[in-house]
């Protein structure tokens, strides 16, 4: 099957400027200008493969959006390959984004002023899509993702979550094998986002649509895509499956013990010492969480329920977001 | 070209949902070329012309050039500046439709619901207020008509330019306005560039400005006649390719230089 996206050694660098402070610092920026080099995407190279859904996560500021900025023809990369649909997406532009659709959260493409139906018209007039094409496959999306009554509604007259459904079905006017969502699903509610979900989904199945997600919100994520790929300062820390990455990190359990009075971490870590166990300070008083493989917890439990007295006891699986704020935190993957 | 038409078509529909503000234009204009003939009646006195040009064919050329601003005049200039401020240019750019075309056809749009909305109601308003001199001649009516199409064209391109100039700078408030009164100044809106000294006058074939609203309004009250009205043309055609040139070079330096704004 053929790639949808293929990337390799790709770089994008911005020039910055940093004022001096002070107003004789104001005077000298207005002759010489301080400035470094950012670099904002630092060599990555990932493929996807045509149907593929797959995740792209980082903290704010990683490089997401530079990249999909790239792949999407937007900025020009300052070196680097990157094909997309087979087509390199700055050179022939006009011919490439007809391949794609693409949906940011946080902008709106829909003309504020005019009724969506208005909006759509135009699309399909500017991707040339023929009458016949348009209702075989707008009559079913604007089914599934149920925006038929908001159709003669100005854009400024919709609610958040309407609108993130007419900004994803004008995204798909033109039936795009390739779908780019940059945090589509922020500030949405929840019933909003699992409509979204499903439907995203079925065009997946039913188009064999590649999907390429950046978002926050980790459940997006782990109910859409197989794959994740995580960009930390610009460089990819992890690219695979999500099993994976929850099979390497995710193993064991926290049980969080709320004592009854106050504990010293030294007596918890002599308490368990011949155990694989980390104690951590819980957010409120007297609260620790002990970080356990499996075949230690009853051992813990135990010993530490013998000798203190316990008001409340948690055992939780060590959650997705957990895992990546840990990777995070660390800033690389082991295993 | 179905996708340009459709868009002018949009534009009109934009424009009509905040139609109320046009009514409001017209009495400014209104007042704008009342206060224009009053100051010219003042100045003209008993003589009957000045640099061969009549009380009445002046009172017309100030009606004429306010209401063909209404039509080449457009905000295209400062949408650019703001869709590049506000990094909405994004969006524009993965469109399969070239960004700048789009942005001319708009001010097209814009263009004619001025026309009928605003230029035609405004005149017969003028007209009613002040004595002017509408002429008969069929030719000069299909010169006019052919010459504010051109002032279209120049004053576009030069908001293109001025826009596109937003990419360097990502701020470009001042420059705007700069522009804009330049234009106001040396296109012949508020003075007749034949009134200028000689030599002012020299400098300023050198400049497209007289394009925009000097050579239409100069057809117009038949100013200008036979070879005058063809030089003016051609001066305009001129300059309406030439302008073309600068436009493409600073469009491939600014998507070199293209930083999308926020986010």
């Amino acid at each position: 099957m053929a790639n949808a996206i293929e990337v390799e050694k790709l770089r994008k660098e911005f020039k910055s400027y940093s004022s001096r402070s002070g107003l004789i610092g104001a005077f000298r920026d207005l002759f010489t200008r301080n400035y470094k080099i950012i670099r904002a995407v630092n060599d990555i190279s990932f493929t996807v493969k045509q149907g593929e859904m797959v995740g792209y996560i980082g903290e704010n500021g990683a490089g997401k959006s530079t990249t999909i900025k790239m792949l999407t023809g937007i900025l020009t990369p300052t070196s680097g390959k990157v094909i997309v649909n087979g087509m390199n997406p700055h050179k022939e532009r006009e011919k490439f984004v007809q391949t794609i659709g693409v949906v940011f959260g946080q902008r709106s493409q829909l003309w504020w002023d005019i009724a969506v139906q208005e909006s759509f018209r135009l699309l399909k007039k500017v991707y040339r899509v023929s009458d016949q094409a348009y209702k075989e496959h707008m009559e079913h999306v604007i089914e599934t993702l149920d925006i038929g009554p908001l159709l003669d509604k100005p854009v400024r007259k919709l609610s958040l979550g309407q609108r993130m459904r007419c900004e994803l079905a004008a995204a798909l006017i033109h039936n795009p094998p390739l779908l780019f969502l940059d945090e589509p699903t922020i500030g949405l509610d929840v019933l909003v986002k699992l409509k979204i979900r499903k439907f995203l989904k079925e065009i997946n199945e039913k188009y064999n649509t590649t999907i390429l997600l950046t978002t926050h919100d980790i459940s997006d994520i782990e109910a859409l895509c197989e794959r994740v790929i995580m960009l930390d300062e610009g460089k990819i820390i992890y690219d695979g499956s999500l099993q994976e990455l929850k099979a390497n990190w995710g193993e064991g359990k926290q049980i969080q013990f709320q004592f009854a009075k106050e504990v010293a971490q030294e007596e918890l870590n002599v308490l368990t010492a011949d155990l694989k166990v980390q104690w951590q300070a819980g957010e409120r008083e007297n609260v620790w969480t002990a970080h356990v493989s499996p075949t230690d917890m009853s051992d813990v439990i135990g010993r530490v329920v013998a000798k203190y007295e316990i008001k409340d006891i948690n055992i939780n699986e060590i959650s997705t977001e957990e895992i990546i704020r840990n990777i995070y935190e660390e800033g690389v993957v082991y295993g | 070209m179905a996708k340009y038409i459709e868009m002018i078509r949009i534009r009109f529909l934009m424009m009509l949902a905040y139609r109320t503000n046009y009514y409001s234009g017209i009495l400014i204009y209104s007042i704008n070329i009342g206060a224009y003939y009053f100051l010219w009646s003042a100045i003209y006195g008993d003589k009957s012309s000045i640099q061969g040009m009549s009380v009445l064919q002046m009172t017309t050329y100030v009606a004429v050039a306010w209401m063909a601003r209404a039509f080449y005049f457009n905000n295209i200039d400062r949408e650019i500046a703001m869709e590049i401020k506000e990094g909405k240019v994004a969006t524009e750019l993965i469109r399969p439709y070239s960004y700048l075309g789009m942005k001319t056809m708009q001010g097209l749009g814009e263009g004619i619901f001025r026309l009928f909305f605003f230029s035609l109601p405004g005149m017969v308003i003028v007209g009613l207020l002040f004595p002017l001199e509408l002429t008969t001649n069929v030719s000069t009516w299909g010169y006019f008509a052919v010459s504010i199409v051109l002032s279209f064209i120049i004053n576009s391109e030069l908001n293109l330019i001025a826009g596109i100039l937003t990419f360097f700078t990502l701020n470009n408030e001042g420059l705007l306005r700069a522009k804009r009164f330049v234009i106001d100044l040396f296109s012949g809106l508020i003075l007749p560039i034949s009134f200028y000294p000689a030599w002012a006058q020299e400098v300023m074939k050198y400049f497209p400005f007289q394009g925009i609203s000097y050579i239409p309004s100069m057809i117009f009250t038949e100013g200008f006649r036979g070879q005058a009205i063809i030089d003016g043309l051609m001066f305009q055609l001129m300059w309406s390719l030439i302008l073309l040139v600068p436009i493409q070079l600073l469009w491939k330096a600014a998507k070199k230089q293209l930083v999308i704004q926020g986010g």
